[in-house]
């Protein structure tokens, strides 16, 4: 198949178009607008409904609702955006209501800035609204990636029952990329598929089947019921959704942790330290949540590996779970700036020379 | 025998959890009443709030989704906008949850002139939380968190929302009805289906907002309870079509 040219935040909403989503809330916030734009003239060629919200607020709300008809749907912002976002999502994922919400992260706390960021891990990855919840979080580090993985986002939401995070920094939506687009899919409604769904229930069916979209469990044991059911899903998530790149890792001297696009800069450094005869290799975490434990552990813990650095385009949010990982086993560095300044391969470079001296 | 009257398909067998007094449940008969007679074969779907009839859901007998505070016209919005011009959907709100914590959502609604139901029952209370204020308590009313009574110098006179949704260009049909008395309470169906039957015919955005009774949280008695609506209310809530384009 050929290869296309495409801005990311082209690319994200007509990938997740191809995968089925016919329903796109949203309002407008920098660096993400060319996502609604997009879909204002895409979604009625598919037969679909753009519509913009009056806030973030009531567009993760109108996620709620089409979400809980069984409809494939999506909604885009930017990190002050989805912080308004965070009560539905908790409601989403109280009443398991399926649904892709993308978070192209820019500085912050506040109103921080317009530059590329990943200072919404932990928001995205420990919570973000309230009650014992997880997303299933992608953390794609290029636009084909992002493509891939939003054509698989929807099966998955729909199997377990859990709305689907991608956290994107600013870099993959601003940016153009050659990619290849996947076929549409072609995806209707079953209410087989989805019998928790609101697909029509009347008077007379079976009242076991008729449709609830609710997140409130008044007493205390069902409320627990619930939740026990809700931690099963999230095992089996953990258990079975995990996804890393593990990049030149087999007796390396240091390993850097890093997700998104700061990965990539890692591998530029990876090169440059290569030369300079220093043997260092990369582990990227492709979902934070479930965060590949085991992998990271694996690549950190190798008897060859001296130290590891953790790189992030914030103040060092991953590398909580990075050192949960190796749980003291290895000396854990950082190296990272807040929002929007982009770590350079030559500040990485240098990181690792500095700790291989010791400093 | 020949059966003079039995209970509506609409509503389910669950026992409502509602005060004695309280005019939910009226209300609740009233919207499930007007769908039963709409034969809708199940393309029926209802949002409930946050406050009193937070369970809604398990007392509408149709396919019902449990909003978060406020934003069930948003939630509406969205299964209006999948499911299509063919389900009739509503939302059941009070007036916490519509006139305070739900302004953006219900006005963005009535602006966008969704295809959507909404019935607002205002008892000038939060019922749920235990009687505190909300945007509708009238003047000198006592509350929890206002004890010596509302002021307007300090909080303002109750908002009246039939009258500013109605001022929103692309709401369509905005009536207030009152449960108070048999009269009022079959204008008050009369309206809920005029609304529903808009709303089947592709028009804009309607709300019956219906004045109610809170007698647990205003301290009367339920017979008191209705009285004071009567002479409370009903004055600064004036009772009417506030908004009728069908009409226009």
């Amino acid at each position: 198949m050929a290869l296309t040219l495409m801005k990311g935040s082209e690319a994200i909403a007509e990938a997740a178009i191809r995968a089925g989503a016919r329903y796109f809330f949203g309002y407008p916030i920098t660096p993400q607008t060319e996502i609604p734009e997009y879909m204002s003239a895409r979604m009625p060629e598919v037969g679909g409904c753009f519509l913009q919200a009056e806030s973030e607020v009531a567009a993760i709300n109108m996620v709620y609702g089409a979400g809980g008809t069984g409809a494939r749907v999506i909604t885009s912002s930017s990190s002050p955006g989805v912080s308004l976002k965070q009560e539905g999502i908790s409601y989403c994922a109280g009443a398991m209501v399926p649904c892709v919400i993308v978070n192209v992260m820019r500085g912050g706390p506040g109103l921080g800035n317009i530059q590329a960021s990943q200072g919404d891990y932990f928001q995205g990855v420990k919570g973000g609204g309230n009650g014992d919840y997880h997303l299933l979080t992608f953390a794609p580090s290029s636009v084909q990636e992002f493509i891939d993985l939003m054509m698989g986002a929807y099966d998955k939401a729909e199997k377990y029952r859990i709305p689907v995070l991608f956290l994107a920094d600013g870099i993959i939506a601003q940016m153009m990329e050659p990619v290849e687009l996947p076929e549409m899919v072609d995806y209707k409604v079953d209410p087989e598929k989805k019998p928790w769904a609101c697909t029509g229930w009347k008077p007379g069916d079976d009242p076991a089947k008729r449709g609830i979209i609710n997140s409130i469990y008044i007493d205390t044991e069902s409320l627990a019921v619930h939740n026990d059911e809700l931690q099963a899903m999230y095992k089996n998530v953990v258990d079975n959704e995990q996804m890393w790149e593990s990049y030149n890792c087999e007796n390396a001297d240091y390993i850097i942790t890093a997700f998104g696009t700061v990965a990539r800069i890692a591998k530029s450094a990876i090169a440059e330290l290569k030369e300079k005869g220093i043997n260092v290799g990369l582990v990227r975490p492709i979902t934070v949540w479930p965060f590949p434990y085991d992998a990271v552990r694996e690549a950190c813990c190798q008897p060859s590996v001296k130290a590891v650095l953790d790189v992030e385009l914030n103040e060092g949010q991953m590398l909580e779970d990075v050192k949960l990982a190796i749980n003291g086993a290895k000396h854990v560095d950082f190296f990272g700036h807040c929002g929007s300044q982009m770590p350079s391969t030559t500040e990485i470079v240098e990181k690792i020379l500095s700790m291989k001296e010791g400093k | 025998m020949a059966v003079l009257f039995e209970k509506t398909k609409l509503l389910t067998d669950k026992q409502f959890h509602y005060c004695p007094g309280c005019n939910h449940g009226i209300i609740h008969r009233l919207v499930a009443e007007v769908i039963d007679e709409m034969n809708l074969d199940g393309k029926v779907i209802g949002v409930a709030p946050v406050g009193c009839s937070v369970f809604a859901y398990d007392y509408f007998n149709c396919d019902m989704y449990e909003a978060a505070h406020g934003r069930a016209p948003a939630v509406a919005t969205g299964i209006k906008r999948s499911v299509g011009k063919d389900t009739l959907v509503f939302t059941y709100q009070g007036d916490g949850d519509l006139a305070s914590i739900g302004t953006a959502e219900i006005v963005h609604a009535a602006h966008r002139g969704e295809k959507i139901t909404t019935i607002f029952v205002n008892n000038a209370i939060y019922g749920m939380t235990g009687g505190q204020m909300a945007p509708t308590t009238l003047i000198g009313q006592k509350a929890t968190t206002c004890p010596a009574g509302r002021s307007e110098d300090w909080s303002g006179l109750p908002i009246k929302m039939s009258e500013m949704l109605a001022a929103v260009p692309s709401s369509y049909y905005i009536e207030r009805v009152a449960v108070n008395n048999t009269a009022n309470i079959a204008k008050a169906k009369k309206a809920i289906a005029k609304a529903f039957r808009l709303q089947m015919e592709g028009k804009g955005f309607c709300m019956i907002e219906v004045l109610s009774t809170c007698p647990t949280n205003w301290g009367l008695s339920p017979v008191e309870a209705l009285d004071w609506l009567e002479k409370n209310m009903i004055p600064y809530y004036p009772l009417g079509v506030y908004k009728d384009k069908e009409a226009e």
